[in-house]
């Protein structure tokens, strides 16, 4: 209990993991907090690389998790701006009013 | 030992705890604030395993760079968040369901699992040891030496996030009065001066 290894964070990784899942399910119509729960889900992955990383002392996982950081950045850049041009366009950010080009 | 399992739970419970905060908050810039302080302990924590320069970027990029800019759209659109609450007890028994079913098999995953016996004679670069270089001059040699051109390849993500962004958010206002250098440049005193005449007393 008292020596921290890899299962504690590997524990709190899949803690991370789940409440992102959760909050997706929670704030369907929002969808700012969508990416945020996106943005914790992608930080437990990165706590789980580290940690394997570290465990093994294997630094290839510390570089894999400076890729996903990169990609997490790009995808919160690129779904901000999708946002902001849907909000300019419709004047809200309902996302169940996606779907109207389905026909 | 013992400050190091302290440090571990502070960080990891406040870490868990603004991350229920964050999906859970009624004000969505409450919501921002409380995902800042989740990835400040992930990065105490990152620094507690010894990976110090992703630590420092987690803080520079995702504290500093994304985050900001969440803080920025939630302030810069003026949403009826009450709205967009509604529905939020409809799926709370869903969501919660699928979110303890995930962590319980995550949590049996970790329970019944060990490393195979030769796990570490597999290691692809191993991390030489902190007293002979620095977290940050190891991730720095092998970056530049055997994964040049995956870093060139995040550099290139990047980039089309940035170019993607400017061109989806970026309209022409009609109306709007714009300087263009072109036509300045190009006036002459022909097409601006006129020399006339006046005759006294008269006026043009």
């Amino acid at each position: 209990m008292l020596t921290i290894g890899l299962p504690h964070y590997l524990s709190l990784a899949a803690i991370l993991f789940a409440i992102g899942i959760f909050g997706i399910f929670l704030n369907r119509k929002n969808i700012i907090v969508v990416l945020m729960a996106i943005e914790l889900m992608l930080l437990a992955v990165n706590i789980n690389l580290i940690a394997f990383s570290v465990q093994l002392g294997d630094l290839v996982g510390q570089i894999f998790a400076m890729f996903i950081l990169t990609v997490a950045a790009a995808e919160a850049a690129i779904g901000l701006a999708i946002l902001v041009i849907y909000f300019r366009n419709r004047g809200s950010i309902a996302v169940e009013d996606v779907n109207l080009m389905k026909g | 030992m013992i400050f190091q399992a302290l440090a571990f739970y502070l960080f990891a419970l406040v870490a868990v705890g603004s991350a229920v905060m964050v999906i859970s908050s009624r004000n969505p810039v409450h919501a921002v604030l409380f995902l800042i302080l989740t990835f400040f302990n992930a990065a105490a924590l990152f620094i507690l395993m010894g990976a110090e320069f992703l630590g420092m970027i987690l803080v520079i990029v995702y504290v500093g760079a994304v985050a900001v800019m969440f803080l920025f759209v939630v302030m810069m659109l003026d949403i009826n968040f009450a709205e967009l609450r509604q529905g939020f007890l409809r799926y709370l028994p869903i969501g919660a369901v699928v979110g303890l079913v995930l962590l319980a098999e995550l949590l049996v995953v970790l329970g019944g699992w060990t490393f195979a016996p030769d796990a570490s004679a597999s290691v692809q670069s191993p991390a030489p040891g902190l007293e002979q270089v620095t977290n940050t001059r190891a991730l720095g040699l092998l970056i530049y030496t055997h994964y040049l051109f995956l870093f060139q390849g995040a550099g290139i993500i990047l980039l089309i996030a940035m170019i993607g962004a400017i061109v989806l958010t970026l309209r022409r206002r009609e109306g709007a009065r714009r300087q263009d250098i072109a036509a300045q440049v190009a006036r002459r005193p022909a097409d601006s001066v006129e020399v006339r005449k006046v005759p006294s007393g008269r006026g043009v």
